[in-house]
């Protein structure tokens, strides 16, 4: 080998080497103050919220990703108390409801304002709802408002006057709905986003009321009647709103701006909690909840969200259309075994569809793991021990969580019934689309309430519903929720809900497996922050303080 | 010269076309659609957002004058997710940053690399060698998402120097960069050290030592162009691959460039965000292999354009 030293080189190199290398560290390497400890100094809230926002058109918006800023920006006639969710005045001050039910008369502040200053009116409000139910805009959320009279026939084309649809002015200051039938709920469905006003002549100066794509919600050009309005642009990392003086309860709100950053990777919002960056995480990894646990850390925050994670049947399928080995495969499901090994406690075991105290609402039928009748069933079905039973198959979106559980529910159905289950995992959208034409055996599910209600989650099993996705429908049941619709006295109408439920789990269309829990960190100096079953957190009550 | 380069550059435009069009029709036949979402909308809804998106027409015509857009306007079309949004304004706010990225990812593998290949080139078989050489070896086998995330947890959770995340600050460049350049600078060090080695064992290396020259001299005037060719053929692919395929770099630190619009556009179904970045990044390799190919002329004279 050469063994000439270039000793002259060597110095060369390694001193440039350890230089320009030490140069960068040097200039880089300082502790810095954490956006967290800045943030609790000057009031702004530092808050992670999942992926980006494709869309701050109320109208339009489709998640609950949106739904964390859009709540900063726009107001309702009716706002969620932040710890239980009862209807609260927005830009109502008070209503009132009519003896059958039907009619609900809105007071509007008459201090109510946009975010430019002008004033906010029923007029806006009626304006507003005519977009969101026109049908050229397609908006996704728009059969939130079908509860209103002739609102569905406007909104699917059939009726072109809006002026048939139940929205009367008497005056600038007051708005009367009028109802199809009576919804218990309907004020606390006045919480969605889809009910908020929206300013139209911003709107309609960059296109259309009606069309989608109107370029309104840009900074600069954006008006809303929220405690925030936003002037920096979004630049799809980050998004700063600061107070809206021109809001009607301004002094109460003690924030004086939240920074959302749209983080899509949970493990990355993990880390920037970690490193001080946020103060709200809007998810945590499952595989770190047990950490979390055992350590104790303050910061983790779990609570039980309106959602059930469960298991579609194809009922067309010939081997799962016989309700039996439906009953049977549920039955042999241990739900406890899955919260506890696979999802660590971190979500609530489910023994109905509908999750327990939805708006005082508990099914009375639970459904129950019992191996022995499991068999059972299976024998009378004609596979005694699963013998001649063929291998069926669980389809579920890629993704680690769902995959574990599928591996559980399959060692199940082996271990108890003595069948055969394959996997089959599919790219979300496959899988959707799979799920939707009814391409599948067993599927894995979640539904998410959309208001607190059982109605919310019941509904999607009528034989009408575009969710259903089971080939399951049964008249009674449909019978059942129609009369539930038009009941006014509420233990009447759960008494109703509580019928339907046990013809679905006994039916068994589909298997509970849990409900869902929000679980995400939330640094203990933000305050004013409550848990509620919709994950929602109306900002102007919270503010961060040091202990 | 000239010629060579008008024909390369001729050659791509079928290559892209016959891209575009294959890619089109590959996302039409794709199960699941822009609008498949956990929960379904009501058919007439369905119905008016295929007619605003002119989705409701044969899929010939949608071709046509999707082409007819792309070509005649530069017109990439509306998103499908961010529908206030156009595939042109996403494509100019996300691509310089994921360019941002790839320069300074580029300049780390580049310094890291190359001082790490000629250090370990000018002494082989000593502690000079084997402590450069373990460390590039160390590189090329620890992927990206686990040095990422390592280097976030000692430098950003521990030490506090930097976000863990985001791309607000000059010095939230520092970690991706160093995470995606650092894979590549692993590479680059390796194929440094042999083509030096070779280079530095030939005779007019003697020749030049004979003649007095400094071995600084040596070094960078005689070895360094020849002992870069095999850096310059890796170059190519590495920067394309740099510049599209930080979409890991991207989610780790939550970049906000253009890789990661790439993959969740596939996902999302977002047609139009699809065919906007797969243009983009076939037109970005056909370019940067072009400049390779001249690059290797200029550095080796053995070679000629044809």
């Amino acid at each position: 080998m050469i063994s000439i030293i270039p000793p002259r080189a060597f110095n060369f190199f390694t001193t440039f080497l350890c230089l320009s290398t030490g140069f960068a560290l040097l200039t880089g390497c300082q502790k810095r103050i954490p956006a967290v400890d800045r943030g609790v100094q000057e009031q702004i809230l530092h808050r992670a919220i999942g992926a980006d926002i494709p869309q701050l058109d109320p109208h339009l918006a489709t998640g609950v990703t949106e739904y964390s800023v859009i709540s900063a920006l726009f107001e309702g006639l009716i706002v969620p108390h932040p710890q239980t969710l009862a209807p609260q005045p927005g830009i109502a001050e008070r209503w009132e409801i009519s003896k059958d039910q039907l009619t609900y008369t809105f007071f509007l502040r008459k201090n109510a304002k946009w975010s430019d200053g002008s004033p906010l009116t029923a007029y806006d409000f009626r304006n507003s709802f005519k977009r969101i139910l026109s049908p050229s805009l397609a908006a996704p959320n728009g059969y939130l408002l079908h509860v209103l009279e002739n609102a569905e026939s406007f909104h699917s084309g059939k009726l072109t006057d809006f002026s048939k649809v139940g929205i009367s002015i008497p005056d600038e200051h007051t708005l009367e709905l009028t109802l199809k039938s009576p919804a218990p709920y309907f004020l606390t469905l006045l919480t969605h986003w889809a009910w908020f006003p929206v300013h139209l002549p911003t709107i309609e100066k960059y296109g259309n009321m009606d069309e989608r794509g109107s370029d309104w919600t840009r900074a600069g050009r954006f008006v809303g009647n929220g405690p925030f309005f936003f002037k920096e642009p979004a630049n799809g990392q980050r998004m700063i709103v600061t107070r809206n003086p021109f809001y009607w309860d301004a002094d109460t709100v003690r924030l004086n701006g939240i920074a959302f950053y749209t983080i899509d990777s949970v493990d990355a919002e993990e880390r920037a909690f970690r490193s001080g960056q946020i103060h709200i995480t809007d998810a945590l990894p499952i595989t770190k909840v047990k950490t979390y646990l055992e350590t104790k850390n303050p910061a983790l925050n779990i609570a039980p969200y309106l959602g059930t994670y469960f298991y579609r049947f194809n009922t067309t399928d010939p081997i799962l259309a016989d309700s039996r080995i439906r009953k049977a495969l549920t039955m042999a499901i241990n739900r406890r075994e899955i919260v506890e090994e696979v999802l660590h406690q971190s979500q609530q075991t489910a023994n109905a569809f509908t999750p327990p105290f939805t708006a005082g609402y508990t099914s009375a039928t639970k459904v129950q793991t019992n191996p022995d009748e499991a068999r059972k069933l299976l024998a009378e079905a004609g596979y005694p021990e699963g013998k001649g039973f063929p291998p069926i198959e669980i389809l579920f979106n890629s993704s680690e969580n769902h995959k574990l559980i599928a591996e559980v529910v399959q060692a199940m159905w082996h271990r108890e019934l003595g069948i055969e289950a394959r996997l089959v995992n599919q790219e979300l959208k496959v899988y959707l689309d799979s799920r939707r034409q009814l391409d599948y055996q067993v599927c894995r599910s979640s539904w998410i309430g959309d208001y607190v209600d059982p109605s919310s989650f019941l509904d999607i099993w009528t034989a009408s519903s575009g969710n259903n996705q089971t080939g399951w429908q049964n008249t009674e049941y449909d019978k059942l929720l129609r009369l539930a619709s038009l009941e006014k006295n509420p233990e009447k109408r759960f008494d109703f809900f509580n019928q339907a439920e046990k013809i679905l789990l006994e039916e068994a269309p589909i298997v509970p497996i849990y409900h869902y829990n929000s679980i995400r960190l939330i640094d203990p100096r933000v305050k004013g922050w409550y848990s509620n079953l919709l994950d929602q957190h109306p900002y102007k009550t919270i503010y961060l303080e040091n202990p | 010269m000239i010629r060579y380069i008008t024909g390369r550059i001729f050659q791509a435009i079928p290559v892209l076309l016959i891209l575009i069009t294959v890619t089109f029709f590959m996302l039409r036949f794709v199960p699941g659609g822009p609008f498949t979402a956990e929960k379904a909308i009501t058919p007439e809804v369905l119905r008016n957002l295929e007619a605003h998106y002119g989705m409701d027409k044969p899929l010939l015509n949608q071709y046509l004058s999707y082409m007819g857009n792309l070509l005649f306007h530069g017109d990439f079309g509306p998103s499908f997710k961010y529908s206030n949004r156009t595939v042109n304004e996403i494509i100019a706010q996300k691509l310089p940053v994921s360019l941002e990225l790839g320069a300074w990812s580029l300049a780390v593998a580049l310094f890291l690399g190359l001082s790490l290949g000629i250090l370990a080139s000018l002494k082989p078989n000593s502690w000079l060698d084997y402590i450069p050489s373990t460390i590039s070896m160390v590189g090329i086998c620890l992927p990206t998402f686990v040095l990422g995330p390592l280097l976030v947890l000692f430098c950003s959770i521990k030490m506090g120097w930097f976000n863990a995340s985001g791309w607000f600050d000059p010095i939230d460049r520092v970690l991706p960069a160093l995470t995606l350049g650092g894979y590549y600078a692993a590479y680059i060090a390796r194929l440094t050290r042999g083509g030096m080695r070779e280079v530095l064992s030939q005779d007019f290396i003697r020749t030049a030592r004979a003649k007095g020259a400094s071995e600084t001299r040596v070094i960078l005037k005689h070895s360094l162009k020849g002992g870069l060719l095999p850096v310059v053929s890796f170059l190519g692919p590495a920067v394309a691959g740099i510049i599209s395929g930080s979409f890991v770099i991207e989610t780790i630190f939550q970049v906000p460039g253009l890789g990661r619009e790439f993959v969740n556009s596939a996902f999302n179904r977002d047609y139009t965000l699809v065919l906007g970045t797969v243009i983009l990044y076939a037109t970005l390799i056909i370019v940067f292999n072009l400049l390779v190919d001249i690059v290797q002329v200029w550095l080796n004279p053995k070679l000629k354009f044809e």
